[in-house]
């Protein structure tokens, strides 16, 4: 138990950030990624003290958290469409950095919100790729999908990202 | 199409918001909040995890209470609002009308076993130390019972105030002296001069003529009984002697 609780307190501070951006950037705003975060960690905690010993050191941390997340994320925005965050900052932030940063902040917030945007299939695959880095293999096993149709996928979600979103009607 | 690819990167590099590690931890029940609560005693430092409350302490700061914490419970600990509800409960609890849920874990068996006997000691009533070792199986660590009771996590909760020395010396108690021990029996409904007076003489059992049973001194079942009634006893073979029992309740003695 002790031993478990140890485990947990590494896996949440080695890859918060990472499943906070997932969550971001499948939400589109900071306020749905940090619930989908806390929930992904929580389902992991809790499946976590079912697990032996060898099971939990044998674990693919990474990718078995992204597989957590994803499906946090399709359960709680089933038949809802992604909110849309307003340009204008809806959220303000209370930290007070230098304008740049706040200026960057504006940016990478209207991006995310474009993302989520993007019909669901694509939002998964361009975001496991492009946003958290994963190769293709790895897409294609978090998702549970064939790599050519994630491949398909992503190069159809960039192309609505770019605003080339004509012709692609026909899947 | 490279910067659509580096803007989807910078997005990849947001972070999670201060605080998120620690709340999520709380939330699994990992870590433990804490807060000050206005309690009868003064302001008291309370810290609470999902299995019960695991610390009380009257601290000067926070900040002490985080490194007390840390030392002697070594999880970590965030500080968070104090909730309405559990204000409450607290508030009970030290009212003797609840019993709150405790989390003893990082705790040895032992110092368990004397906690969790303490906490059947009734408000307003006291025991001996040799009481709580008799009790929990240990008869002969009477001393182990008081360092266990004095490294008490979680006192004024756990009424480790309530086991005094059968001389009837006040000792040191942790949490704030031995005048603070004694303003807390004397909240309790304890009549600490009585108790004394009894303790200086050598008398330890007080005995109900009408019943013939013997009790410690502050069990409840004396309170409806006149002075003229008691009796009272050095020790256990002379409250036999005299044809007593012990009394069910308070096992001032194996029945």
């Amino acid at each position: 138990m002790e031993g478990t609780d140890r485990v947990f307190e590494r896996l949440v501070r080695d890859h918060q950030d990472r499943i906070y951006a997932l969550g971001f950037a499948l939400t589109g705003n900071r306020h749905d990624a940090e619930d989908v975060a806390q929930d992904t960690f929580i389902r992991a905690y809790k499946a976590l003290v079912t697990y032996s010993p060898d099971r939990i050191r044998d674990l693919k941390q990474k990718a078995w958290l992204h597989r957590i997340a994803v499906n946090v994320v399709r359960n709680r925005v089933r038949g809802v469409r992604p909110r849309l965050v307003e340009l204008n900052g809806s959220e303000p932030d209370l930290a007070t950095g230098p304008e740049e940063d706040v200026l960057r902040k504006a940016e990478i917030d209207e991006l995310a919100a474009r993302v989520a945007c993007l019909p669901t299939k694509y939002r998964e695959a361009v975001v496991l790729r492009h946003v958290q880095d994963l190769s293709y293999a790895e897409v294609a096993e978090t998702l549970g999908q064939p790599v050519g149709t994630v491949k398909a996928n992503v190069h159809r979600g960039l192309k609505i990202l770019r605003g080339e979103n004509h012709g692609d009607r026909d899947d | 199409m490279a910067t659509v690819m580096t803007d989807l990167r910078r997005l990849g590099d947001v972070k999670a918001p201060e605080g998120f590690a620690e709340r999520v931890l709380a939330e699994a029940g990992i870590t433990d909040s804490y807060a000050l609560f206005g309690t009868v005693l003064g302001p008291v430092y309370v810290a609470w995890n999902r299995r019960g409350v695991s610390a009380a302490m009257r601290a000067p700061s926070a900040q002490d209470f985080e490194n007390w914490f840390s030392d002697n419970v070594g999880r970590l600990l965030v500080r968070v609002d104090p909730p309405t509800d559990l204000a409450a409960k607290i508030a009970d609890q030290l009212a003797g009308k609840r019993r709150l849920r405790f989390d003893l874990r990082g705790l040895t068996p032992f110092s368990q076993a004397v906690l969790e006997k303490t906490l059947q000691i009734p408000r307003g009533q006291v025991r001996p130390y040799g009481w709580v070792a008799r009790e929990i199986g240990h008869p002969a660590a009477v001393r182990a019972v008081g360092t266990a009771l004095a490294h008490n996590p979680i006192p004024y909760f756990i009424p480790c105030h309530r086991v005094i020395r059968t001389d009837g010396v006040i000792g040191n108690y942790g949490g704030g002296g031995p005048e603070a021990k004694k303003s807390i029996l004397t909240l309790e409904g304890v009549e600490l001069p009585r108790l004394q007076r009894l303790a200086q003489s050598g008398l330890r059992y007080e005995g109900v003529k009408s019943t013939k049973i013997f009790c410690f001194p502050t069990c409840y079942h004396g309170r409806h009984v006149k002075p003229a009634n008691f009796v009272y006893f050095h020790d256990e073979d002379e409250a036999r002697g005299a044809g007593y029992r012990p009394c069910k309740d308070c096992r001032p003695a194996v029945a």
